[in-house]
């Protein structure tokens, strides 16, 4: 447990999967009314940062960060959290040479992809932007040498451990595999939440036709 | 019909600002909001209008607004000289500016922000509570243009605070002074590196933004290499890029990094460091066990 400023801890943990587990405790015992006041809950690669501890109150991070040394963390449960289908066309720029670093035939891409369930670790880069953990180790690809300036909203990526969708255009350095139709689905500030891809949503992509133009959908439970 | 504000000249660099939105970090939605914020919440109170009522964030060269209808108005902040139809009004007091009037806070003259508020606040869309531009997203209103129109709400009806004595406005300090608590990752530099932070003289760089406040000066070294994992940051972070020198994050900074964070200023010294104009004098103090 690390300090991060007056009303901040950064809580480590040793893998991706402990931090997820540890940020899906975190919401249920909020969700119970169990946790003192936090202002932000983030969680990131292998850390869960709590950020306005019990505003103003002296002592509370302190406090809070023995209360958390002693809890048990269950494991996560597979199917935990709502789930999303988000609809896909795997026709990226770089598919034939994720293909060629997989080993498989380009039509095989979206069929591996495809067939993976996803889970959004943690957010950041832009707003709406999921970091998606689930992809074997063994289809992880580099970052391309040469970033592109311009990458289209609703681009579908892959770099390291991760997967994730660009909910608008921007510069980026991930290998483009397919496209969202509906980039729009991705990010909705009138919506709540407004991103689809919320830390802790199970995500799966569905490849589908360029014309058929479906919404992601959100089925189970609330979003945390 | 509902008043507004013509902007007639936007100046380098012209935000809506609010007191932000919190709690969309995970998301990764920054906080935003304006970098002075007892500079805001003084300026609307002046202006008769809760101490979180949008205003008007300047940079350096001020801007210029016309009121449809005749609104109270206070410029605070960076101190700066302020016109009314080309003729002198008082800065850091209320104003009354007639309608079609063009109200002119000028450059400034200390300082890099000024604010200004106007009775009833700026009424632009909120987006995720907030009515705060965040640059580093792209959320809430864009930067002002000349020739945009904003609309302003109904004033409250509370009376403005008369004269600027019986609310005296903190002055800007010509150097400044950052207190760091270290962590979360003081670890991955050496004790040479943390040394360096608490003694060595920098400069606050041009290239500062509301994103963060860049520095130059002598880079900090670290001790352990490699990636860090993504991780969530605190606005004050003190992140140490590649390049080793320390940027101090501000309310637009990104919620999420992957550069070792190896203090935090805390957000009652971050007003100061946002009216720090490039070229200013800064030092960093650490608690004694670490700065020896």
């Amino acid at each position: 447990m690390l300090p991060a400023g007056r009303h901040g801890l950064l809580v480590e943990l040793p893998t991706g999967a402990a931090a997820e587990a540890f940020h899906a405790e975190l919401l249920r015992r909020r969700g119970l009314g169990s946790l003192p006041a936090v202002r932000e809950i983030v969680p990131g690669a292998r850390t869960v940062l709590l950020d306005g501890i019990a505003d103003g109150s002296p002592g509370a991070p302190e406090r809070l960060a023995r209360a958390l040394g002693s809890w048990r963390i269950p494991p996560l449960p597979r199917d935990a959290g709502p789930a999303v289908e988000v609809p896909v066309v795997y026709d990226g720029p770089d598919l034939a040479d994720v293909a060629a670093l997989w080993g498989v035939g380009p039509g095989d891409v979206a069929r591996i992809h495809s067939g993976i369930e996803f889970r959004v670790a943690f957010s950041g880069f832009a707003p709406g932007f999921g970091y998606l953990t689930g992809l074997p180790e063994h289809f992880q690809v580099p970052r391309r040498t040469t970033p592109r300036t311009r990458v289209p909203a609703g681009s579908l990526a892959l770099a390291g451990p991760y997967t994730g969708v660009y909910p608008r255009a921007s510069p980026g350095g991930w290998q483009l595999i397919g496209r969202t139709p509906d980039p729009e689905c991705l990010w909705n500030q009138d919506r709540d939440p407004a991103a689809l891809l919320t830390p802790g949503t199970r995500v799966r992509f569905m490849e589908t036709p360029e014309r058929h133009r479906a919404a992601g959908t959100r089925t189970g439970e609330a979003a945390p | 019909m509902t008043a507004r504000l013509q902007v007639v000249r936007a100046g380098a660099l012209t935000t809506v600002q609010d007191a932000g939105r919190a709690g969309y970090a995970h998301l990764g939605v920054p906080r935003a909001g304006a970098l002075d914020a007892p500079a805001r919440e003084l300026a609307n109170r002046l202006a008769g209008n809760p101490p979180d009522a949008a205003v008007l964030e300047t940079t350096l060269t001020g801007c210029a607004v016309r009121p449809t209808e005749a609104v109270t108005a206070v410029v605070g902040g960076a101190p700066c000289r302020v016109t009314v139809d080309g003729r002198p009004a008082p800065w850091g007091a209320p104003v009354l500016v007639p309608a079609g009037a063009v109200l002119e806070a000028h450059r400034a003259q200390h300082g890099v922000r000024s604010y200004l508020a106007f009775g009833g606040g700026l009424c632009p869309e909120p987006v995720l509570g907030s009515r705060s531009a965040d640059l580093l997203s792209g959320l809430g209103p864009a930067p002002l243009r000349d020739g945009d129109a904003l609309p302003l709400g109904a004033p409250t009806g509370r009376t403005p605070v008369p004269g600027a004595d019986t609310a005296p406005w903190p002055g800007i300090p010509g150097s400044l002074v950052l207190p760091v608590r270290p962590g979360p990752r003081h670890d991955w530099f050496t004790p040479a590196a943390l040394r360096t932070l608490a003694t060595a003289g920098y400069r606050v760089s041009p290239h500062s933004n509301r994103i963060g406040l860049r520095t130059e000066g002598p880079a900090l070294e670290r001790a352990r290499h490699g990636e860090l994992p993504s991780e969530g940051v605190v606005l004050g972070s003190v992140q140490v890029p590649p390049d080793g020198r320390p940027v101090i994050f501000l309310n637009d900074h990104p919620t999420t990094g992957g550069y070792p964070v190896i203090g935090v200023v805390p957000e009652q010294s971050l007003a100061a460091a946002a009216q720090a104009a490039p070229g200013t004098a800064l030092r960093f103090t650490l608690p004694a066990p670490l700065s020896g």
